[in-house]
């Protein structure tokens, strides 16, 4: 359990810490993006950079967890973490023995509108590296042996969350946002939902789910256009031409104001809140995240920092950030305080809510933005794989092939008045919907 | 979310090890290049013109290992103090500077070492240059910014300690399994200490460890030593020298009686079991135990044991018999003082403690008494070496691993041999250094139980 959680820091340490890699060129220009088409008619986007011997893959099907039928939460989650345990003629051991050997690293995952995976490999060992990717793909066993094992650490996953007041705090919240739309149910399932999917499940998921015309690739590292045409058809060609249709409600988040207190026995509570926001295809999209970024994303200069933590050492974490969804859209956040001052908390979070809205920001607040935004994005490049991963999320999004050119003129077109106009029309502090967890003085669910 | 955040030397441990370096034997690990100002500021470049940006840290060879006593915590505020004011610069200027010149910025406190850094374009690097190197001499104290700062550190101890029954475990574990070694103080330091902790104490703590000769700069990234050198002189130069304060650490003596450490917990869902014990770091023995010599073959065997799904361990009691929901070892050699390493394991519902326990020693005995095999040294040695490849992709990780290294008292060919000693492993050695740390030593066990249950 531990060795768990000093991994999980090590990474926060390393996202924190990983400087850029490649976004910015030396003449001032983004990286340079091919979109390749196989012979097989399946498109991939491609940074070729050959400086150090290794390829990084991303890719992701549109159609996620919100799939997952009534009854069988966890079901996309559950298939992520199986469908790499046997495959083809080898076992669930040979498999991962084979991954380690040449010392790949495949994993996938599912969110709640994509299922998505990654490989990264040595060159040298890239032909291997994609015919394992091909058989987890196309060719999943599903053994009993595996699926009893992984069932059970899924298991005991979910009962570890059932100790952690800030998971607790943020599957209530979905719920309470998303009563009766598949958001509101939990990715990860539940300890009753986890016990009931079977390997057919899976078998059912992969077939309906992973085809060619939901798939979205990025690929970044020592391949060159030609060879990852070819690859392709060898890796996805295999896959159905299409997945099977799907239809999910667009959906408002029921963001009314609530509060909510689950009662746990700690020292210090944990605080989620959440109001509606914008989606990703909003036209007042970047406005949008302008704004935010001054309410409270700006890592140590944003209101919310300053005013909760700076200024009265409230919190040690506290943030807000804007979170796009395909069907519905939150701005959301969370922070944590001692029991005592979780009212002061919320009176000082709602206050700068409204603060903002009525007054909106300062020309200084948002030129102080822009060349944060701006200056920052080549930062956010961080490694091949997170280039692969933007390729890919850049894709999903329809954003075009020339949004990494163009994304920091968005940023710079943000204007005062639309940022203040869209302050008043979008912050509404009475409709943020909070879950506390903890034992907060003074503090009820509202009836 | 970015914040500024103290680490266990144990974490930091993982980033240095598991990366590793370049496998290429022969060839170094990041090949950086080195010199010291007059003031005595050692200056460590790592060029890299993939892209124009660097990454920008200053190390302090001053850990929480390094406080006095009753002053737990002192390193760890004295961190979040550095966003603060100093002559020159009003308080939240440093960050807003960072910000606005589109940098990214955090800092981290170890129990070897406090480190500063920040990743900005490769054209804005004097700037931070200059910033550090005022805050390395120029911090002002403020009464009223120290008391907030301490309550922000409160709930940072809240929530990574206090709400979490098994970092409340791992702080007993530390302090069982150190009887004399500052280890057994937590970073973050104890709730009482932080409580009154004094501006005295912090800057007796700043006046102490904070000057160049006790400082290491690293760069890596868009720059080369030659360009670097005149900047550093301009900026960090300035900084006046002072004669070179020493480190005393008390010794862990020998240990003679295992201990067992155990929390049950209303909270626990899932109860979790580890065995450590005391094993030399890269520098420091064991007094009265296994020596530095079988660092690199304790990694190695880490590795064997506890490499994913396929080691033995995970093998036996996760796979065959169904006892555990995981397994395997590790090692932690990166420190100053003593390392430590681990055996782990937790339980499948209704398997006791008790057989697990007995599960994992029959295993560790098993691996003693017969050995590890040729076959499986040899597989662990190209992952670890593989790893290095990896670790090539990402610009901080070479920055992360030499600043870690130097404040702890390594040096650079240390560093850069490391693949070289990898690949000498040898199967005997392995074996040598299971027995030396493992057979007949004393060790702490450390139990996570659900209240109200055997």
């Amino acid at each position: 359990m531990m060795a768990v959680l000093f991994r999980l820091t090590v990474l926060l340490l390393l996202a924190a810490a990983t400087p850029a890699f490649a976004a910015a060129t030396k003449n001032g220009k983004f990286v340079n993006i091919e979109a390749v088409v196989s012979p097989g008619g399946i498109t991939a986007w491609l940074v070729h950079d050959a400086t150090i011997p290794i390829v990084s893959m991303r890719f992701a099907f549109r159609g996620g967890a919100s799939l997952d039928p009534v009854g069988k939460e966890g079901l996309a989650k559950m298939t992520s973490t199986l469908i790499d345990e046997g495959a083809g003629d080898l076992d669930s051991q040979a498999f991962q023995r084979r991954l380690q050997d040449l010392s790949i690293r495949l994993h996938f995952g599912a969110g709640r509108d994509t299922f998505s995976g990654t490989l990264k490999t040595l060159t040298k060992n890239s032909d291997q590296a994609f015919d394992l990717l091909r058989m987890a793909l196309s060719n999943p066993r599903f053994d009993a042996e595996p699926v009893s094992r992984l069932r059970s650490q899924f298991l005991s996953g979910l009962r570890r969350d059932q100790e952690d007041p800030d998971v607790i705090a943020a599957r209530a919240l979905s719920k309470m946002l998303y009563p009766n739309h598949p958001y509101g149910r939990p990715v990860d399932g539940t300890v009753e939902t986890i016990g009931g999917i079977t390997a057919d499940d899976m078998r059912g998921f992969v077939s309906r789910r992973l085809a060619r015309d939901n798939l979205y690739i990025g690929v970044v590292g020592d391949i060159t256009a030609t060879e990852l045409g070819q690859r392709l058809d060898e890796i996805f060609g295999a896959l159905p031409a299409k997945a099977a249709p799907f239809d999910i409600a667009e959906v408002n988040a029921k963001a009314d104001g609530r509060t909510q207190v689950i009662d746990m026995a700690i020292p210090q509570s944990a605080i989620v809140f959440a109001q509606r926001g914008l989606k990703r295809n909003n036209p007042d999209f970047f406005t949008a995240y302008v704004l935010n970024h001054i309410l409270g994303s700006g890592g140590f200069t944003s209101r919310l920092y300053d005013e909760i933590r700076e200024k009265r050492g409230l919190a040690y974490s506290i943030g807000s950030y804007l979170y796009p969804m395909d069907h519905s859209a939150l701005i959301t956040g969370s922070g944590g305080t001692a029991n005592g001052r979780v009212v002061e908390t919320l009176s000082v979070l709602k206050d700068e809510w409204r603060k903002m809205s009525e007054h909106g920001v300062t020309a200084a607040e948002l030129a102080d933005a822009k060349t944060y935004l701006t200056g920052n994005y080549p930062l956010r490049f961080t490694s091949s794989g997170n280039i692969a991963a933007i390729l890919v999320s850049v894709q999903v999004e329809a954003l075009g092939l020339d949004y990494l050119e163009r994304r920091n003129g968005l940023v710079e077109a943000v204007r005062l008045n639309q940022v203040n106009r869209l302050a008043k029309k979008l912050l509404d502090a009475d409709s943020l919907t909070v879950v506390v967890v903890g034992q907060p003085k003074g503090l009820k669910s509202t009836p | 979310m970015r914040i500024r955040s103290f680490l266990f030397g144990v974490l930091v441990a993982v980033v240095v090890w598991a990366p590793g370096g370049p496998a290429r034997a022969g060839h170094g690990l990041f090949n950086p290049q080195t010199f010291t100002l007059k003031n005595g500021l050692q200056v460590v470049v790592i060029p890299n013109h993939r892209v124009p940006v660097v990454t920008h840290m200053v190390w302090y060879k001053a850990g929480s290992a390094d406080e006095p006593p009753g002053k737990s915590g002192v390193a760890h505020l004295l961190e979040h103090l550095m966003f603060k004011g100093t002559k020159k610069h009003k308080t939240g200027d440093f960050s807003r500077i960072v910000a606005r010149n589109g940098g990214s910025e955090n800092a981290f406190t170890s129990l070897d070492y406090t480190a500063y850094f920040q990743t900005v374009a490769a054209d804005r690097l004097e700037l931070m240059m200059g910033l550090e190197a005022d805050r390395m001499s120029n911090l002002l104290f403020d009464r009223k910014e120290v008391d907030t700062e301490r309550l922000v550190v409160l709930e940072e101890r809240r929530m990574r300690t206090d709400n979490d029954p098994g970092s409340i475990l791992g702080e007993h574990v530390n302090a069982a399994l150190f009887l004399n070694y500052p280890y057994r103080q937590p970073v973050i330091g104890w709730e009482h200490e932080i409580k009154a902790l004094t501006v005295a104490d912090l800057r007796d703590f700043y006046k102490r460890w904070y000057y160049p000769g006790n400082a290491i700069l690293v760069v890596a990234g868009d720059i080369t030593a030659q360009q670097l050198k005149p900047m550093a002189e301009r900026t960090y130069g300035k900084v006046p020298g002072r004669p070179k304060m020493v480190r005393h650490r008390p010794m862990e003596p020998p240990q003679s009686a295992s201990r067992r450490v155990e929390l049950k917990s209303a909270r626990v869902r899932q109860p979790s079991w580890q065995r450590i014990y005391l094993a030399p770091s890269r520098i420091t023995p064991i007094m009265g135990g296994p020596g530095v010599e079988h660092a690199d073959a304790l990694e190695i065997l880490a590795e064997v044991l506890g490499g994913g799904s396929s080691g033995p361990l995970y093998r036996s009691l996760v796979i065959e018999r169904k006892l555990a929901i995981s397994a395997g070892a590790n090692y932690d050699a990166s420190g100053l003082g003593p390392g430590r390493f681990t055996f782990y394991a937790a339980p499948r519902p209704g398997v006791s403690i008790g057989k697990l326990q007995a599960a994992v020693e029959a295993e560790v005995a098993k691996i003693i008494d017969k050995g590890v095999a040729d076959k499986d040294v040899a597989r662990a040695k190209t992952r670890v070496l593989a790893e290095a490849v990896y670790a090539l992709d990402s610009l901080a990780t070479g920055a992360h691993v030499l600043g870690a290294a130097l404040a702890s008292g390594r040096t650079i060919d240390d560093v850069e041999s490391w693949p070289d000693r990898i690949e000498a492993v040898t199967t005997e050695a392995v074996n040598a250094a299971a027995r030396a740390v493992i057979k007949g030593r004393p060790s702490v066990t450390a139990v996570l139980q659900s209240a109200g249950k055997g």
